[in-house]
């Protein structure tokens, strides 16, 4: 069982499907169509167009993220007090809507969003302003949102629910009071899980190309959509790799954040 | 007691948020008219048009089968995996740990197109040796076994951290071969970790969209590339049909798992 040989299918595999195909990556963004060394196509960020959808994406999913974390916490916290948490229910929760299309999910709130759509519907009635976000970077938001927020709620839920109970009894038995405990005792200690989540939502949010295809009415371009097009409409492999680079930077600095904190604890599973 | 009204609201309201599109799509399936705006009363004649539709079903049989073939390879892999890497010493667990990590936390679009550029570089190498070689079900296949690797290795990773290796030894002691200790002692100790590693691995191809875009090539739709390629023309019915029926199927299979009385006895002895 300890043989060293159990690992070589393993690490044949990596090298071959995770290791050089990230290395073609490198290769393809830094040289030209004939072969030649370039930085072109990492300068191509640069011009007007890319520059303002990577601003724009970088906006919308540190927007997306914040709203997540905000909706996530009092949940995990919630959760973690309750039995519900314990009895595999929040797997569950989690694991269940995937089985509904991922895509299919995402359109279904261009009916729930829509202009006349149920929620304006539903204002209009109730008599407040109406709801008209579709096509809207609000409604991208939104897409995120729902999409990656329980990738926020188990990490921070798993840290939370093994804090251990004496910890947060000693802070009740020394004076603090319910927002003291929260504040300087739960909090602290869930920071891994916190990081975690963070990392967990913002890169896939940053590089999303089908939530802004969705629900953005295919008007509003993230850098996602930009890649998306250079490889699949078949303008220039190396400027989209290129920009591949680019963005890879944006997820290199998120995971190195999050391993300063991380040890483990905050891990999904 | 209001706080625990609050709380409930506050649980309701998020469940309501992720539940409200299937809601919304299992309406859609049982809607007559073809829109997705208007309700133009019940009917069934969608989920008699799937069973009619071949390319539905294909898709269907395509997604399916790469779920299954995927989870299968991505375990077996995976957990022979995490049993090397538990073994190997910190240094070079570490590495190999963020080398496993590298498909779960990297971009999804990044990985596809790095998969996209590495297959069709070998098919441009092999063709040099008039060998013929095209994306499509294969390398599909090698995408969704790579992004389903860390799933597993990550559920296996916390039951061989509580295995009691005196009873490994103790079967070599006594006699057992390494093949026999490990099927024997070792996998239905870790068993509970391989399970959901491979059901969390079936339900991420089941669910993957991005990845399969860029190396599918010209054959091999799964139901997500497919309903990606209707987005112009509108989305068939049909597919809310088979969502639904996809949707509530494991909707019963888990409710049954998780109220069956005998897994909560088990839970109680595992604590």
């Amino acid at each position: 069982m300890y043989k060293k040989s159990l690992s070589y299918p393993y690490l044949v595999w990596a090298a071959a499907f995770i290791i050089i195909p990230l290395l073609f990556i490198v290769y393809y963004g830094l040289t030209d169509r004939s072969g030649a060394f370039t930085l072109e196509n990492l300068m191509a960020i640069a011009t007007a167009e890319h520059s303002k959808a990577l601003f724009l994406s970088l906006l919308l999913s540190l927007v997306s993220t914040a709203i997540c974390l905000l909706l996530a916490y009092p949940l995990a916290l919630i959760l973690s007090n309750s039995k519900l948490g314990r009895s595999g229910f929040i797997i569950f929760l989690f694991i269940l809507p995937m089985w509904m299309n991922f895509l299919l999910r995402t359109l279904a709130w261009v009916v729930l969003l829509d202009t006349n759509g149920v929620l304006d519907t539903l204002f209009k009635t109730l008599g407040l302003p109406r709801f008209k976000i579709i096509n809207t970077p609000a409604a991208i938001v939104f897409g995120m949102v729902y999409d990656f927020l329980p990738f926020m709620i188990l990490p921070i839920y798993n840290v939370i629910s093994k804090i251990d109970i004496n910890v947060i009894n000693a802070a009740r038995d020394l004076g603090a009071n319910s927002f003291q405990t929260l504040y300087k005792v739960i909090f602290p200690l869930s920071l891994p899980g916190v990081i975690s989540g963070i990392t967990m939502v913002f890169v896939p949010s940053l590089t999303t190309f089908v939530i802004s295809t969705l629900l953005g009415g295919g008007k509003i371009l993230l850098i996602g959509n930009v890649i998306e097009q250079e490889f699949m409409k078949g303008t220039s492999w190396h400027v989209g790799s290129g920009l591949s680079l680019v963005l890879m930077l944006f997820i290199i600095i998120s995971m190195v954040l999050s391993s300063k904190y991380d040890n483990g604890e905050g891990n999904v599973l | 007691m209001i706080k625990k009204w609050v709380q409930r609201f506050y649980l309701f309201l998020i469940i309501l948020f992720l539940y409200a599109p299937i809601g919304t799509l299992i309406v859609l399936s049982f809607n007559n008219s073809r829109t997705s705006v208007k309700w133009g009363g019940f009917s069934l004649k969608w989920y008699q048009q799937l069973f009619e539709s071949k390319t539905i079903l294909a898709a269907l049989g395509n997604t399916l089968l790469l779920a299954l073939l995927s989870a299968i390879f991505a375990t077996i892999l995976g957990t022979l995996a995490a049993i090397a890497i538990y073994h190997m010493k910190k240094r070079r667990q570490s590495i190999c740990m963020s080398i496993v990590n590298i498909p779960m936390l990297n971009a999804e679009i990044v990985t596809g197109i790095a998969f996209m550029l590495l297959f069709i570089s070998v098919g441009n190498l092999l063709s040099i040796f008039g060998i013929h070689f095209e994306m499509g079900f294969g390398t599909v296949l090698i995408g969704h076994i790579t992004f389903n690797l860390p799933y597993v290795v990550l559920s296996v990773m916390p039951k061989l951290k509580q295995l009691n290796l005196s009873m490994y030894e103790a079967a070599l002691d006594l006699g057992a071969g390494e093949g026999q200790a490990f099927f024997r002692i070792v996998l239905p100790d870790i068993m509970p970790g391989v399970l959901s590693g491979f059901l969390l691995s079936f339900t991420m191809s089941l669910d993957d969209f991005v990845i399969t875009h860029f190396v599918k090539g010209l054959g091999a739709d799964t139901l997500s590339t497919l309903i990606y390629s209707e987005l112009r023309k509108g989305i068939k019915p049909e597919m809310y049909a088979l969502s639904t029926i996809m949707f509530l199927a494991v909707f019963v299979v888990l409710l049954l798992v998780n109220l069956s009385p005998q897994k909560h006895i088990k839970e109680e002895q595992h604590r």
